[in-house]
């Protein structure tokens, strides 16, 4: 584990990832950073406003304010800095969004976990779990009595899914992750009339969570968050296939929350196995010179 | 050590720290509870209350029946056939003594009328009063109850909440019940969780609102097709329509509710009707199952709809309650409606909506601050003093279905919960149920209210033990003895009967009200009590809870050694009658003046 730092080389970042916002839901940034938050804050309010989705914007608001004030004061303890607001603000609108509690302070917790699991947990210089699916799987699994995942909102209803739909797949094909969330997908539908058929259940029901909210924001947002995905497109690919194939076990046993307790496991596995590659393929760049020096020496 | 290593570790104990929050949480601020188990001589002495369960002993064996559907839902028969157990109070034959009205479920099932023995007892009499067989083929099924003199003679009539024909029966002084269904004019078929009598517009007779779950369009027992599901889990709004049924005085009723402003397609599983707005006029107050509760404000006969507003329609859960209790001695009625909270699976919690001071009507939900959050897969709920202490206690029933102890139906259940309104509306869709339970086996929860503003469970330690699926509860005393015992109607269980002993030194007081310009069952009007210093205030109800309906007459709880000041009575006919000179330990009979 290694303190963070403010510039990362190439090895630590994807070269595809100009400005990466470092969030847990995040909306990869091609255009404005402030793009993102406005997006998703659209979303929040027009689901709201519709369909009165968030339990209260109090709620809300207190997730997003602690997420603000962490990064601001571990980002100027150890970066010396004032970080970007940007990344946090999306972290903590994220936790408002995927967190159900009827109490407060599992939206302060969540986000206080979130945003400093990105400093407490890093190897190599790098955060290693998608900051809000850590603080939301956290909170699911030490907080079961107070908390619940977001699994049954917005309405239910065709419209807002295209919405969702149609413009969550143009972002992430604007910032060339839509390979990530098809991939994703397809492998889910088929995994699904799977277990459909392992199950006996109707394949309706296997499908039914990705037409649902939680989904929607996960395969555009969460999976495709450039800072914790890997940088080759096959990697990518290949990433999401096994979260799919992961969740698909998750599931067999009644997993409510597979596809979070998939990415929570599945993406530092293979962030893991990207630095080991890549520390592998440096070492063996060097190896020729030093093989070279010492036969000068010899 | 460098400046870095110390901000390193500091973030890693920062971390570890929060970590251990959640921990912290559930350790330091679990919900009151008592440990230990029933033990009556314990419970008198700590809690000043204990409860024997004595249906048996009562001569009562009652053991509900669910309906069984059309075949296409025979997946997930469990779940909607899950509803149905009801009970209510009345005192059919104005003889003095509460009796119990049951509904049955199944087709060909019979409901209850025990008629009250005075000894103890209980002897079904519904039978030769003509109101046990009501559930037979063609007609659907009964899924509750509730008692009002319609046509103001004096004897309380029934009208029988249906999935299938609504009917409506004239309670012929005591001696029988006949059917005037076709008489009222009631539409064919209404599939209906909920109904309360109540007069809205303060003609003297008494109205009746009827909240439909399923549509009305839906024979549950000869489906077109599978489609009859929410549409939603949350946002709902392709359920049964509401009816607002003016009485126009000769047995007819007239339905009104586009008139009067009430028009909803939520799917509606409890109501309660009191005058929360301070009009005069009762307000009516909707909990509906996958969407927002409703609040129809009574402007002198004409309601709008302002559950937003009043903060109470803002958060939509899974309505299935609705109770109104002062719990706060201070003349203000408070509103519990129960949802569903499951660990680690939804949280709803359930609400406590209590007044806020100004003038206009607003809501908090305080039920995570006064304890009475989380009661698991919660229905009905009943405030009632249990101890006599002066403060309003809390009785919940819960559990959904309780199958298979160790297999559940919860992951399935959010698959499909969370899916698109094409998917979770065909039940075709479901996965079948197979012997699981989900939510079953709940201990019930009895609040004790410690009028300091928290509520602490005791239901294990008084003798609340059974984990059946608990439906709808209502309290009445029936052996009039100054005690509220509690009723509760569970779904394919038996009907129990918590007898309720009170410890020695508390008092109490109680008010059976007749109208004369109101509608003679007096529903609707309220007393407030003034004794020591508090004030309390409590109403003659037409239907609450769920599925329930409490005794009319009124029971008040009054400590040691009370000095009562005054009882003041509100009339529904807006006459204000003040009560001096009130002895603690009786039971006053008050005809409006």
């Amino acid at each position: 584990m290694s303190q963070p730092t403010a510039q990362q080389s190439p090895t630590q970042r994807g070269a595809e990832d100009k400005t990466p916002l470092k969030t847990g839901l995040s909306v990869p940034n091609f255009i404005n950073p402030f793009l993102p938050p406005i997006f998703i804050t659209l979303i929040l309010l027009v689901g709201n406003l519709s369909f009165g989705i968030l339990e209260s914007y109090s709620k809300t608001l207190l997730a997003i304010a602690t997420a603000i004030g962490m990064e601001m004061a571990l980002g100027r303890i150890f970066l010396r800095k004032w970080p970007h607001p940007a990344s946090s603000y999306i972290t903590g609108i994220s936790v408002g969004i995927l967190l159900r509690s009827p109490a407060f302070w599992p939206y302060a917790l969540c986000s206080a976990l979130s945003i400093t699991s990105k400093y407490a947990l890093r190897f190599r210089g790098r955060h290693i779990w998608n900051p809000s699916n850590f603080g939301i799987c956290t909170m699911l699994i030490l907080a079961s009595q107070a908390v619940a995942g977001l699994s049954i909102q917005w309405g239910n209803n065709l419209a807002s899914l295209l919405v969702i739909w149609v413009l969550g797949s143009v972002i992430v094909w604007r910032a060339k992750r839509f390979h990530v969330t098809f991939t994703y997908v397809v492998c889910f539908i088929a995994l699904s009339f799977l277990r459909a058929h392992i199950t006996g259940d109707p394949w309706q029901s296997e499908i039914s969570p990705i037409t649902g909210p939680m989904y929607q924001l996960f395969i555009f947002f969460m999976i495709t968050d450039p800072k914790t995905t890997v940088r080759s497109r096959l990697g990518r690919c290949l990433v999401a296939v096994a979260i799919a194939v992961l969740e698909f076990f998750f599931r067999l046993d009644s997993s409510i929350y597979a596809p979070l307790y998939a990415l929570f496991w599945v993406g530092p596995a293979a962030l893991l196995i990207q630095m080991m590659i890549d520390s592998r393929r440096a070492r063996a760049s060097l190896a020729p010179a030093a093989s070279g020096a010492e036969t000068v020496q010899i | 050590m460098k400046k870095s290593s110390i901000a390193r570790v500091l973030v890693i104990l920062l971390f570890a720290a929060l970590l251990a929050v959640p921990w912290m949480v559930r350790h330091f601020s679990a919900p009151a509870k008592t440990a230990s188990g029933p033990d009556a001589h314990a419970a008198l002495a700590r809690y000043g209350f204990s409860l024997k369960e004595v249906s048996h002993a009562s001569g009562i064996d009652f053991v509900h029946q669910a309906p069984t559907l059309d075949p296409k839902l025979d997946g997930i028969m469990p779940e909607v056939a899950s509803m149905g157990a009801s009970v209510s109070i009345v005192d059919y034959n104005r003889d003095g003594w509460p009796d119990i009205y049951v509904t049955n479920s199944a087709i060909g099932s019979k409901n209850h009328l025990y008629r009250n023995n005075h000894d103890g007892t209980f002897t079904d009499v519904a039978e030769q009063m003509g109101i046990a067989d009501v559930n037979r083929p063609g007609t659907g099924v009964s899924m509750g109850a509730v008692w009002g003199d319609y046509d103001n003679d004096g004897y309380e009539d029934l009208f029988l909440i249906k999935w299938g024909k609504p009917e409506l029966f004239h309670n012929d002084h005591g001696k029988h019940f006949t059917r005037v269904t076709d008489q009222a004019g009631f539409p064919p078929w209404i599939n209906a969780n909920t109904a309360v009598w109540f007069d809205y517009d303060h003609d003297g007779k008494l109205d009746l609102f009827v909240g439909g779950y399923y549509p009305e369009d839906v024979d549950l027992w000869h489906l077109r097709d599978t489609r009859m599901m929410p549409n939603s889990f949350e946002y709902a709004n392709n359920g049964g329509r509401k009816y607002l049924f003016h009485n126009l005085g000769n047995g007819h009723f007239e339905e009104v509710s586009a008139k009067a402003g009430i028009s909803s397609r939520r799917w509606a599983l409890a109501c309660a009707a009191a005058d929360l707005s301070g009009t005069g006029y009762p307000d009516l107050f909707v909990a509906n199952d996958y969407g927002v509760s409703e609040l129809f404000i009574n402007d002198h006969g004409h309601f709008h709809e302002a559950g937003k507003e009043a903060g109470v329609g803002f958060a939509p859960k899974s309505g299935m309650n609705v109770s109104f209790g002062d719990i706060f001695d201070q003349g203000k009625l408070s509103i519990y409606v129960s949802n569903i909270s499951e660990e680690d699976v939804l949280i709803q919690g359930n609400n406590l909506w209590v007044p806020e001071a100004g003038p206009a009507l607003k809501y908090v939900n305080m039920a995570r601050d006064l304890g009475v959050e989380l009661g698991g897969w919660s229905f009905g709920a009943q405030f009632g003093d249990f101890n006599n202490d002066g403060n309003l206690d809390l009785y919940l029933a819960n559990g959904y279905i309780s199958l298979d102890r160790h297999r559940s139906y919860w992951y399935d259940f959010s698959k499909v919960a969370g899916g698109n309104s094409s998917i979770i509306g065909d039940a075709a869709n479901w996965p079948a149920f197979n012997g699981r339970s989900l939510s079953g086996y709940q201990q019930k929860r009895l609040w004790l209210n410690d009028g300091d503003g928290k509520f602490v469970d005791v239901a294990q330690a008084v003798g609340a033990t059974d984990t059946y699926d608990g439906r709808a509860v209502a309290l009445a005393d029936l052996w009039n003895t100054g005690a509220l015992d509690i009723i509760v109607a569970n779904q394919r269980g038996p009907l129990l009967i918590y007898k309720n002993t009170v410890a020695p030194g508390n008092e109490w007081i109680e008010f059976s009200l007749e109208g004369t310009r109101s509608n003679r069952s007096a529903i609707g009007a309220q007393i407030t009590l003034y004794w020591d210093g508090k004030e309390q205030l409590q109403q003659v109800s037409g239907g609450n809870g769920f599925a329930s309906q409490n005794d009319r007459r009124v029971h008040f709880g009054l400590g040691k050694n009370p000095k009562i000041e005054k009882a003041v009575i509100h009339w529904p006919s807006g006459i204000v009658q003040t009560l001096d000179n009130l002895t603690p330990d009786r039971l006053y009979t008050v005809k409006e003046p």
